[in-house]
Protein backbone atom coordinates (compact mmCIF):
# COMPACT_ATOMS: atom_id res chain seq x y z
CA UNK A 1 0.00 0.00 0.00
CA UNK A 2 1.49 3.42 -1.12
CA UNK A 3 1.55 6.11 1.68
CA UNK A 4 -0.25 8.50 -0.02
CA UNK A 5 -3.14 5.98 -0.46
CA UNK A 6 -3.03 4.95 3.38
CA UNK A 7 -3.26 8.68 4.13
CA UNK A 8 -6.13 9.80 1.48
CA UNK A 9 -8.45 6.62 1.77
CA UNK A 10 -9.79 7.17 5.36
CA UNK A 11 -11.31 10.79 3.56
CA UNK A 12 -13.54 8.36 1.10
CA UNK A 13 -14.82 6.39 4.14
CA UNK A 14 -15.16 9.17 6.05
CA UNK A 15 -17.28 10.84 3.15
CA UNK A 16 -19.16 7.65 2.91
CA UNK A 17 -20.03 7.55 6.22
CA UNK A 18 -21.33 11.09 6.68
CA UNK A 19 -23.92 10.12 3.96
CA UNK A 20 -24.38 6.94 5.67
CA UNK A 21 -25.77 8.61 8.76
CA UNK A 22 -27.52 11.74 7.20
CA UNK A 23 -29.09 9.09 4.90
CA UNK A 24 -30.22 6.67 7.79
CA UNK A 25 -31.80 9.72 10.07
CA UNK A 26 -33.35 11.43 6.93
CA UNK A 27 -34.96 8.14 5.86
CA UNK A 28 -36.07 7.45 9.50
CA UNK A 29 -38.10 10.63 9.57
CA UNK A 30 -39.28 9.64 5.91
CA UNK A 31 -40.49 6.12 7.92
CA UNK A 32 -41.68 7.91 10.52
CA UNK A 33 -43.32 11.13 9.93
CA UNK A 34 -46.48 11.39 9.04
CA UNK A 35 -47.39 11.93 5.16
CA UNK A 36 -50.41 13.91 4.46
CA UNK A 37 -49.61 16.71 2.09
CA UNK A 38 -51.71 19.25 0.96
CA UNK A 39 -51.30 21.95 -2.05
CA UNK A 40 -51.25 25.00 0.85
CA UNK A 41 -48.93 23.41 2.50
CA UNK A 42 -46.44 22.42 0.08
CA UNK A 43 -46.63 25.82 -1.47
CA UNK A 44 -43.51 27.94 -0.52
CA UNK A 45 -43.72 30.39 2.44
CA UNK A 46 -44.60 33.83 1.25
CA UNK A 47 -45.53 35.46 4.86
CA UNK A 48 -49.06 33.82 4.63
CA UNK A 49 -49.84 35.47 1.30
CA UNK A 50 -50.37 33.39 -1.85
CA UNK A 51 -46.81 33.71 -3.51
CA UNK A 52 -46.59 35.66 -6.22
CA UNK A 53 -43.99 34.98 -9.38
CA UNK A 54 -40.89 33.08 -10.07
CA UNK A 55 -38.21 33.27 -6.50
CA UNK A 56 -35.59 32.46 -8.92
CA UNK A 57 -35.49 36.03 -10.65
CA UNK A 58 -32.39 37.86 -11.56
CA UNK A 59 -29.90 38.80 -8.58
CA UNK A 60 -27.76 42.27 -8.05
CA UNK A 61 -24.88 42.09 -10.20
CA UNK A 62 -22.75 43.33 -7.15
CA UNK A 63 -22.62 39.47 -5.92
CA UNK A 64 -20.75 38.87 -9.42
CA UNK A 65 -18.79 41.29 -8.53
CA UNK A 66 -17.31 39.94 -5.24
CA UNK A 67 -17.27 36.33 -6.84
CA UNK A 68 -14.50 37.69 -9.55
CA UNK A 69 -12.57 39.71 -6.54
CA UNK A 70 -12.85 36.64 -4.33
CA UNK A 71 -11.14 34.63 -7.77
CA UNK A 72 -8.44 36.60 -8.04
CA UNK A 73 -7.41 37.15 -4.12
CA UNK A 74 -8.03 33.31 -3.83
CA UNK A 75 -5.62 32.08 -6.28
CA UNK A 76 -3.00 34.33 -4.99
CA UNK A 77 -3.39 33.08 -1.37
CA UNK A 78 -3.09 29.68 -3.09
CA UNK A 79 0.12 31.25 -4.49
CA UNK A 80 1.01 32.00 -1.03
CA UNK A 81 0.92 28.43 0.47
CA UNK A 82 3.77 26.92 -0.64
CA UNK A 83 5.58 29.85 -0.07
CA UNK A 84 4.72 30.22 3.16
CA UNK A 85 6.21 26.56 3.81
CA UNK A 86 9.51 27.17 2.74
CA UNK A 87 10.47 30.27 3.81
CA UNK A 88 11.15 28.58 6.86
CA UNK A 89 13.40 26.05 5.33
CA UNK A 90 15.03 29.15 3.11
CA UNK A 91 15.53 31.12 6.31
CA UNK A 92 17.45 27.94 7.91
CA UNK A 93 19.82 27.96 4.96
CA UNK A 94 20.49 31.68 4.67
CA UNK A 95 18.26 32.55 1.79
CA UNK A 96 15.89 34.14 3.71
CA UNK A 97 15.80 37.85 1.64
CA UNK A 98 16.03 35.53 -1.66
CA UNK A 99 12.70 34.27 -1.16
CA UNK A 100 11.15 37.42 0.57
CA UNK A 101 11.75 39.58 -2.54
CA UNK A 102 9.96 38.05 -5.13
CA UNK A 103 6.83 37.62 -2.93
CA UNK A 104 7.43 41.34 -1.44
CA UNK A 105 6.95 42.59 -5.37
CA UNK A 106 4.12 40.02 -5.99
CA UNK A 107 2.11 40.94 -3.03
CA UNK A 108 3.35 44.91 -4.06
CA UNK A 109 1.68 44.32 -7.46
CA UNK A 110 -1.37 42.76 -5.92
CA UNK A 111 -1.66 45.75 -2.81
CA UNK A 112 -2.04 48.13 -6.26
CA UNK A 113 -4.88 45.93 -7.34
CA UNK A 114 -7.04 46.40 -4.26
CA UNK A 115 -6.02 49.39 -3.99
CA UNK A 116 -7.53 50.29 -7.82
CA UNK A 117 -10.67 47.90 -7.16
CA UNK A 118 -11.28 50.26 -3.73
CA UNK A 119 -10.72 54.01 -5.93
CA UNK A 120 -12.92 52.31 -8.39
CA UNK A 121 -15.79 51.71 -5.83
CA UNK A 122 -15.73 47.97 -6.42
CA UNK A 123 -15.97 47.53 -2.77
CA UNK A 124 -18.41 49.81 -2.16
CA UNK A 125 -21.64 47.42 -1.78
CA UNK A 126 -23.51 50.53 -1.66
CA UNK A 127 -22.87 53.53 -4.24
CA UNK B 1 -10.65 -4.47 15.41
CA UNK B 2 -7.85 -6.70 13.84
CA UNK B 3 -9.45 -9.69 14.26
CA UNK B 4 -13.25 -8.37 13.02
CA UNK B 5 -11.44 -7.09 9.92
CA UNK B 6 -10.18 -10.78 9.46
CA UNK B 7 -13.21 -12.26 9.78
CA UNK B 8 -14.70 -9.99 7.51
CA UNK B 9 -12.04 -10.85 4.68
CA UNK B 10 -12.36 -14.41 4.85
CA UNK B 11 -16.29 -14.63 5.50
CA UNK B 12 -17.53 -12.05 3.16
CA UNK B 13 -14.65 -10.12 1.10
CA UNK B 14 -12.60 -12.61 -0.64
CA UNK B 15 -11.87 -10.46 -3.77
CA UNK B 16 -10.70 -7.71 -2.02
CA UNK B 17 -7.13 -7.26 -0.46
CA UNK B 18 -6.67 -7.58 3.58
CA UNK B 19 -5.67 -4.14 3.64
CA UNK B 20 -8.64 -2.11 1.85
CA UNK B 21 -10.41 -4.88 4.42
CA UNK B 22 -8.65 -3.53 7.27
CA UNK B 23 -8.53 -0.04 6.51
CA UNK B 24 -12.84 0.08 5.83
CA UNK B 25 -13.06 -1.37 9.27
CA UNK B 26 -10.89 0.96 10.86
CA UNK B 27 -12.59 3.95 9.75
CA UNK B 28 -15.99 2.71 9.67
CA UNK B 29 -15.25 2.28 13.49
CA UNK B 30 -13.77 6.15 14.04
CA UNK B 31 -16.77 7.48 11.76
CA UNK B 32 -18.80 5.50 14.60
CA UNK B 33 -16.43 7.09 17.20
CA UNK B 34 -16.68 10.64 15.84
CA UNK B 35 -20.35 10.69 15.21
CA UNK B 36 -20.74 9.89 19.12
CA UNK B 37 -18.54 12.58 19.92
CA UNK B 38 -19.99 14.99 16.98
CA UNK B 39 -24.04 14.63 17.66
CA UNK B 40 -23.92 14.59 21.56
CA UNK B 41 -21.40 18.19 21.24
CA UNK B 42 -23.84 19.41 18.69
CA UNK B 43 -27.02 18.50 20.92
CA UNK B 44 -25.57 19.83 24.18
CA UNK B 45 -23.88 23.10 22.66
CA UNK B 46 -27.54 23.65 21.51
CA UNK B 47 -29.07 23.49 24.82
CA UNK B 48 -25.89 25.26 26.58
CA UNK B 49 -26.79 28.29 24.53
CA UNK B 50 -30.39 28.18 24.65
CA UNK B 51 -29.53 28.47 28.43
CA UNK B 52 -26.75 31.55 27.90
CA UNK B 53 -28.73 33.12 25.83
CA UNK B 54 -32.33 32.91 28.51
CA UNK B 55 -29.69 34.07 31.15
CA UNK B 56 -28.41 37.07 28.89
CA UNK B 57 -32.04 37.94 28.39
CA UNK B 58 -33.26 37.64 31.31
CA UNK B 59 -35.58 34.41 30.97
CA UNK B 60 -35.36 31.04 31.83
CA UNK B 61 -34.60 29.12 28.56
CA UNK B 62 -35.07 25.28 28.33
CA UNK B 63 -35.03 23.53 32.06
CA UNK B 64 -37.91 20.90 32.17
CA UNK B 65 -36.62 17.55 30.26
CA UNK B 66 -34.00 15.85 32.20
CA UNK B 67 -31.90 17.13 35.10
CA UNK B 68 -31.79 21.47 34.56
CA UNK B 69 -33.54 20.56 30.91
CA UNK B 70 -29.85 19.03 29.73
CA UNK B 71 -32.13 16.36 27.57
CA UNK B 72 -33.74 18.85 25.77
CA UNK B 73 -31.75 18.41 22.46
CA UNK B 74 -32.76 14.42 22.52
CA UNK B 75 -36.34 15.58 22.64
CA UNK B 76 -35.82 18.28 19.98
CA UNK B 77 -34.30 15.39 18.23
CA UNK B 78 -37.10 12.82 18.87
CA UNK B 79 -39.68 15.76 17.80
CA UNK B 80 -38.30 16.54 14.32
CA UNK B 81 -38.00 12.58 13.35
CA UNK B 82 -41.67 12.66 13.90
CA UNK B 83 -42.36 15.94 11.84
CA UNK B 84 -43.41 15.70 8.57
CA UNK B 85 -41.03 15.81 5.52
CA UNK B 86 -41.93 18.52 3.45
CA UNK B 87 -41.16 19.43 -0.09
CA UNK B 88 -42.29 22.64 -1.69
CA UNK B 89 -44.07 22.11 -5.23
CA UNK B 90 -41.62 25.20 -6.14
CA UNK B 91 -38.43 23.73 -5.14
CA UNK B 92 -35.78 22.22 -7.43
CA UNK B 93 -36.10 19.03 -6.33
CA UNK B 94 -32.89 17.10 -6.29
CA UNK B 95 -30.75 20.24 -5.12
CA UNK B 96 -33.43 20.71 -2.15
CA UNK B 97 -32.55 16.94 -0.93
CA UNK B 98 -29.18 16.94 -1.93
CA UNK B 99 -28.49 20.35 0.08
CA UNK B 100 -28.30 19.04 3.57
CA UNK B 101 -26.08 16.01 3.06
CA UNK B 102 -23.76 18.29 1.31
CA UNK B 103 -23.66 20.38 4.37
CA UNK B 104 -23.40 17.53 6.71
CA UNK B 105 -20.59 16.08 4.95
CA UNK B 106 -18.84 19.07 4.38
CA UNK B 107 -18.74 19.77 8.25
CA UNK B 108 -18.33 15.79 9.42
CA UNK B 109 -15.32 15.29 6.84
CA UNK B 110 -13.21 18.39 8.10
CA UNK B 111 -13.14 16.37 11.91
CA UNK B 112 -10.66 13.89 10.20
CA UNK B 113 -7.87 16.04 10.19
CA UNK B 114 -8.91 17.99 13.59
CA UNK B 115 -6.49 16.10 16.13
CA UNK B 116 -8.12 15.42 19.78
CA UNK B 117 -4.46 14.62 21.18
CA UNK B 118 -1.00 13.60 20.03
CA UNK B 119 -2.55 10.33 18.96
CA UNK B 120 -6.13 10.34 18.41
CA UNK B 121 -6.49 11.79 15.41
CA UNK B 122 -8.41 9.74 12.21
CA UNK B 123 -5.75 11.06 9.69
CA UNK B 124 -2.94 13.62 10.05
CA UNK B 125 -2.49 14.71 6.45
CA UNK B 126 0.19 16.40 5.50
CA UNK B 127 -2.04 19.26 3.61
CA UNK B 128 -4.03 19.02 6.89
CA UNK B 129 -5.55 23.01 6.71
CA UNK B 130 -5.90 23.20 3.10
CA UNK B 131 -8.09 20.37 3.58
CA UNK B 132 -9.91 21.94 6.53
CA UNK B 133 -10.23 24.80 4.39
CA UNK B 134 -11.73 22.67 1.14
CA UNK B 135 -14.07 20.53 3.28
CA UNK B 136 -15.32 23.83 4.97
CA UNK B 137 -16.05 25.25 1.12
CA UNK B 138 -18.66 22.03 0.83
CA UNK B 139 -20.80 23.34 3.45
CA UNK B 140 -20.99 26.74 1.29
CA UNK B 141 -21.84 24.97 -1.50
CA UNK B 142 -25.30 22.88 -0.07
CA UNK B 143 -26.09 26.66 1.56
CA UNK B 144 -26.28 28.21 -1.88
CA UNK B 145 -27.83 25.19 -3.00
CA UNK B 146 -30.44 24.85 -0.28
CA UNK B 147 -30.74 28.77 -1.12
CA UNK B 148 -31.26 28.29 -5.13
CA UNK B 149 -33.38 24.87 -4.74
CA UNK B 150 -35.92 26.00 -2.14
CA UNK B 151 -37.73 28.23 -4.49
CA UNK B 152 -38.35 30.51 -2.29
CA UNK B 153 -37.64 34.03 -2.46
CA UNK B 154 -36.37 34.27 1.29
CA UNK B 155 -34.12 31.37 1.03
CA UNK B 156 -32.68 32.95 -2.25
CA UNK B 157 -31.62 35.79 -0.64
CA UNK B 158 -30.03 34.03 2.21
CA UNK B 159 -28.59 31.54 -0.18
CA UNK B 160 -27.22 34.74 -2.30
CA UNK B 161 -25.97 36.38 1.12
CA UNK B 162 -24.12 33.24 2.15
CA UNK B 163 -22.35 32.68 -1.31
CA UNK B 164 -20.97 35.95 -0.89
CA UNK B 165 -20.37 36.56 2.74
CA UNK B 166 -18.33 32.88 2.36
CA UNK B 167 -16.44 33.23 -0.26
CA UNK B 168 -15.65 36.87 0.84
CA UNK B 169 -14.17 35.90 4.27
CA UNK B 170 -12.20 32.95 3.13
CA UNK B 171 -9.76 35.60 2.15
CA UNK B 172 -8.89 36.73 5.46
CA UNK B 173 -9.20 33.34 6.79
CA UNK B 174 -6.28 31.93 4.74
CA UNK B 175 -4.17 35.14 5.15
CA UNK B 176 -4.11 34.77 9.11
CA UNK B 177 -3.74 30.81 8.30
CA UNK B 178 -0.66 31.76 6.45
CA UNK B 179 1.19 33.64 9.35
CA UNK B 180 1.06 30.35 11.57
CA UNK B 181 1.80 28.46 8.57
CA UNK B 182 5.40 30.41 8.13
CA UNK B 183 6.22 30.06 11.81
CA UNK B 184 5.74 25.97 11.58
CA UNK B 185 6.95 25.42 7.96
CA UNK B 186 3.63 23.05 7.61
CA UNK B 187 -0.07 22.05 7.19
CA UNK B 188 -0.55 19.15 9.05
CA UNK B 189 -2.00 20.21 12.30
CA UNK B 190 0.24 17.85 14.34
CA UNK B 191 3.41 19.55 13.07
CA UNK B 192 1.89 23.10 13.58
CA UNK B 193 1.13 21.64 17.64
CA UNK B 194 4.50 20.03 17.73
CA UNK B 195 6.32 23.00 17.57
CA UNK B 196 4.48 25.04 20.02
CA UNK B 197 4.45 24.38 23.94
CA UNK B 198 2.31 24.07 26.65
CA UNK B 199 3.12 27.62 28.63
CA UNK B 200 0.98 30.72 27.19
CA UNK B 201 4.51 32.28 25.76
CA UNK B 202 5.45 29.21 24.21
CA UNK B 203 2.34 29.70 21.60
CA UNK B 204 2.30 31.10 18.07
CA UNK B 205 -0.31 33.49 19.36
CA UNK B 206 2.65 35.74 21.48
CA UNK B 207 5.79 35.01 18.91
CA UNK B 208 5.63 37.90 17.71
CA UNK B 209 3.50 41.35 17.47
CA UNK B 210 1.22 40.62 14.07
CA UNK B 211 0.10 37.00 15.03
CA UNK B 212 -2.40 38.44 18.07
CA UNK B 213 -3.38 41.02 15.12
CA UNK B 214 -3.89 37.53 12.73
CA UNK B 215 -5.54 35.78 15.62
CA UNK B 216 -8.24 38.43 15.85
CA UNK B 217 -8.69 38.32 12.16
CA UNK B 218 -9.23 34.77 12.22
CA UNK B 219 -11.08 34.38 14.83
CA UNK B 220 -13.61 37.08 13.35
CA UNK B 221 -13.63 35.35 9.50
CA UNK B 222 -14.21 32.09 11.17
CA UNK B 223 -17.31 33.00 13.15
CA UNK B 224 -18.13 34.90 9.72
CA UNK B 225 -17.49 31.83 7.91
CA UNK B 226 -19.88 29.18 10.53
CA UNK B 227 -22.85 32.14 9.74
CA UNK B 228 -22.67 33.30 13.07
CA UNK B 229 -23.76 36.16 14.57
CA UNK B 230 -22.77 39.36 14.31
CA UNK B 231 -22.03 38.17 10.78
CA UNK B 232 -25.70 35.59 10.39
CA UNK B 233 -26.90 37.62 7.29
CA UNK B 234 -27.51 34.70 5.81
CA UNK B 235 -30.16 33.35 8.20
CA UNK B 236 -30.67 37.06 10.20
CA UNK B 237 -34.19 36.22 11.34
CA UNK B 238 -35.90 39.14 11.86
CA UNK B 239 -35.25 40.23 7.74
CA UNK B 240 -35.29 36.81 5.95
CA UNK B 241 -37.48 34.71 7.87
CA UNK B 242 -34.54 31.88 8.19
CA UNK B 243 -32.74 32.90 5.68
CA UNK B 244 -31.77 29.32 3.02
CA UNK B 245 -33.95 27.33 5.58
CA UNK B 246 -37.28 28.63 5.73
CA UNK B 247 -38.42 25.93 3.36
CA UNK B 248 -36.89 22.68 5.40
CA UNK B 249 -38.38 20.73 7.68
CA UNK B 250 -37.68 17.91 9.91
CA UNK B 251 -34.64 15.88 9.87
CA UNK B 252 -33.50 18.12 6.95
CA UNK B 253 -33.88 21.47 9.00
CA UNK B 254 -32.32 19.44 11.95
CA UNK B 255 -29.11 18.44 10.02
CA UNK B 256 -27.97 21.93 8.92
CA UNK B 257 -28.34 23.35 12.27
CA UNK B 258 -26.91 20.01 13.50
CA UNK B 259 -23.74 21.38 11.44
CA UNK B 260 -24.14 24.59 12.42
CA UNK B 261 -23.08 23.75 15.95
CA UNK B 262 -20.56 21.22 15.36
CA UNK B 263 -18.74 24.22 13.18
CA UNK B 264 -18.40 25.82 16.57
CA UNK B 265 -16.43 23.23 17.87
CA UNK B 266 -14.21 23.23 14.83
CA UNK B 267 -13.80 27.00 14.85
CA UNK B 268 -12.66 26.64 18.46
CA UNK B 269 -9.78 23.92 17.71
CA UNK B 270 -8.79 25.51 14.52
CA UNK B 271 -8.04 28.67 16.64
CA UNK B 272 -6.82 26.55 19.52
CA UNK B 273 -4.37 24.35 16.91
CA UNK B 274 -3.13 27.27 14.89
CA UNK B 275 -2.47 30.03 18.07
CA UNK B 276 -3.22 28.36 21.26
CA UNK B 277 -0.65 25.41 21.09
CA UNK B 278 -3.42 22.58 20.80
CA UNK B 279 -3.19 19.56 23.21
CA UNK B 280 0.33 20.72 24.57
CA UNK B 281 0.73 19.77 28.01
CA UNK B 282 4.07 20.51 30.36
CA UNK B 283 6.31 17.67 30.10
CA UNK B 284 6.28 16.97 33.91
CA UNK B 285 2.73 16.67 34.01
CA UNK B 286 3.20 14.41 30.57
CA UNK B 287 6.04 12.01 32.41
CA UNK B 288 4.34 12.07 35.79
CA UNK B 289 0.83 11.03 33.54
CA UNK B 290 2.80 8.03 31.48
CA UNK B 291 3.88 6.73 35.05
CA UNK B 292 0.28 6.26 35.94
CA UNK B 293 -0.74 4.53 32.84
CA UNK B 294 0.02 4.76 29.36
CA UNK B 295 -3.53 6.06 27.97
CA UNK B 296 -3.19 8.67 30.82
CA UNK B 297 -1.33 11.72 29.27
CA UNK B 298 -3.36 11.40 25.97
CA UNK B 299 -6.73 11.47 28.23
CA UNK B 300 -5.01 14.99 29.84
CA UNK B 301 -4.31 16.34 26.66
CA UNK B 302 -7.76 15.68 25.17
CA UNK B 303 -9.06 17.62 28.12
CA UNK B 304 -6.25 20.20 27.69
CA UNK B 305 -7.72 20.53 24.25
CA UNK B 306 -11.43 20.11 24.52
CA UNK B 307 -11.34 23.16 27.27
CA UNK B 308 -9.37 25.39 25.19
CA UNK B 309 -12.05 24.99 22.08
CA UNK B 310 -14.38 25.35 25.10
CA UNK B 311 -13.60 28.72 26.15
CA UNK B 312 -13.84 29.65 21.93
CA UNK B 313 -16.88 28.15 21.79
CA UNK B 314 -18.48 29.91 24.76
CA UNK B 315 -17.03 33.64 23.62
CA UNK B 316 -19.04 32.91 20.26
CA UNK B 317 -22.01 32.29 21.80
CA UNK B 318 -21.42 35.09 23.92
CA UNK B 319 -20.91 37.37 20.77
CA UNK B 320 -24.03 36.14 18.90
CA UNK B 321 -26.24 37.66 22.28
CA UNK B 322 -24.26 40.49 22.80
CA UNK B 323 -23.65 41.87 19.59
CA UNK B 324 -26.11 43.36 17.11
CA UNK B 325 -26.42 42.55 13.70
CA UNK B 326 -24.27 43.88 11.05
CA UNK B 327 -25.69 45.21 7.67
CA UNK B 328 -24.68 43.94 4.49
CA UNK B 329 -22.09 46.81 3.43
CA UNK B 330 -20.40 46.88 6.52
CA UNK B 331 -20.28 43.02 6.41
CA UNK B 332 -18.64 43.05 2.79
CA UNK B 333 -16.57 46.38 4.11
CA UNK B 334 -15.43 44.68 6.95
CA UNK B 335 -13.78 42.26 5.12
CA UNK B 336 -12.72 43.67 1.93
CA UNK B 337 -11.58 47.09 3.64
CA UNK B 338 -10.42 46.13 6.79
CA UNK B 339 -9.21 42.23 7.73
CA UNK B 340 -8.08 41.63 3.94
CA UNK B 341 -5.35 44.76 3.81
CA UNK B 342 -4.41 44.19 7.57
CA UNK B 343 -4.24 40.50 6.93
CA UNK B 344 -1.63 40.98 4.35
CA UNK B 345 0.30 43.45 6.56
CA UNK B 346 0.54 40.97 8.96
CA UNK B 347 1.83 38.11 6.53
CA UNK B 348 4.58 39.92 5.27
CA UNK B 349 5.37 41.61 8.64
CA UNK B 350 5.56 38.02 10.67
CA UNK B 351 7.76 36.97 6.92
CA UNK B 352 10.10 39.47 7.91
CA UNK B 353 10.10 39.39 11.43
CA UNK B 354 10.98 35.26 10.81
CA UNK B 355 13.85 36.97 8.33
CA UNK B 356 15.11 39.55 11.18
CA UNK B 357 14.89 37.42 14.33
CA UNK B 358 14.45 33.86 13.96
CA UNK B 359 14.82 33.05 17.08
CA UNK B 360 11.88 35.41 18.01
CA UNK B 361 12.74 37.94 20.53
CA UNK B 362 11.98 36.78 24.63
CA UNK B 363 11.16 40.44 25.83
CA UNK B 364 8.34 40.47 23.65
CA UNK B 365 6.92 37.37 23.54
CA UNK B 366 6.88 37.93 27.31
CA UNK B 367 5.26 41.33 27.07
CA UNK B 368 2.65 40.43 24.57
CA UNK B 369 1.91 37.51 27.19
CA UNK B 370 1.14 39.99 30.20
CA UNK B 371 -0.64 42.28 28.15
CA UNK B 372 -3.02 39.34 26.89
CA UNK B 373 -3.12 37.82 30.80
CA UNK B 374 -4.54 41.74 31.85
CA UNK B 375 -7.12 41.57 28.94
CA UNK B 376 -8.19 38.38 30.06
CA UNK B 377 -8.34 39.09 33.52
CA UNK B 378 -10.05 41.93 32.81
CA UNK B 379 -12.97 39.91 30.88
CA UNK B 380 -13.06 37.70 34.19
CA UNK B 381 -13.52 40.43 36.47
CA UNK B 382 -16.72 42.16 34.00
CA UNK B 383 -18.24 39.05 33.56
CA UNK B 384 -18.32 38.28 37.40
CA UNK B 385 -19.35 41.56 38.14
CA UNK B 386 -22.47 41.18 35.41
CA UNK B 387 -23.30 38.11 37.11
CA UNK B 388 -22.92 39.88 40.53
CA UNK B 389 -25.18 42.83 39.70
CA UNK B 390 -27.85 40.91 37.83
CA UNK B 391 -28.68 37.78 40.30
CA UNK B 392 -31.18 40.20 42.42
CA UNK B 393 -33.49 40.79 39.66
CA UNK B 394 -33.35 36.87 38.15
CA UNK B 395 -34.98 35.67 41.57
CA UNK B 396 -37.97 34.86 41.01
CA UNK B 397 -41.14 36.87 42.68
CA UNK B 398 -44.75 35.67 42.55
CA UNK B 399 -46.22 39.31 43.93
CA UNK B 400 -44.58 40.95 40.74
Amino acid sequence: MTPQLGQYFPLLIIMLMALVFSGLFIFLAFAFGPKNPDPNKLDVYECGVPATGDARHRFSVKFFIVAMIFLLFDVEVVFLFPWAILLKSFKSQGMGWEIFWPMAVFLGMLAVGLFYEWKRGALDWEK
Amino acid sequence: MEQLAITIHENYLWGAPLWAVNLIVMFGASAVVLMLFVAPFAGITSFVERRIAARIQDRIGPNRVGPQGILQFLADGIKSLMKEDLIPTDADKPLFILAPYLVFLGMFTTFVAIPFSSKLIVSDLNVGLLFIFATSAITAVGLVMAGWGSGSKWSMLGGMRAAAQIISYEIPTGLAALCVILLAGSLSLQTIIAGQGAYPWQWYLFNNPFNPLAFFILLASLVAEGNRAPFDLPEAESELVSGYNTEYSGMRFLFIFFAEWANLYIIGALVTVLFLGGWQIPVGVSEWAGGVASWFPQVLQFLTFFLKVLVFVFLIIQLRWTLPRVRMDQLMEICWKYLVPVAFVCVMGVALWMIIWPEGLPWMTYLLTAVAGLIVAYYCYRVIWQLRNTKATLEFNPFV
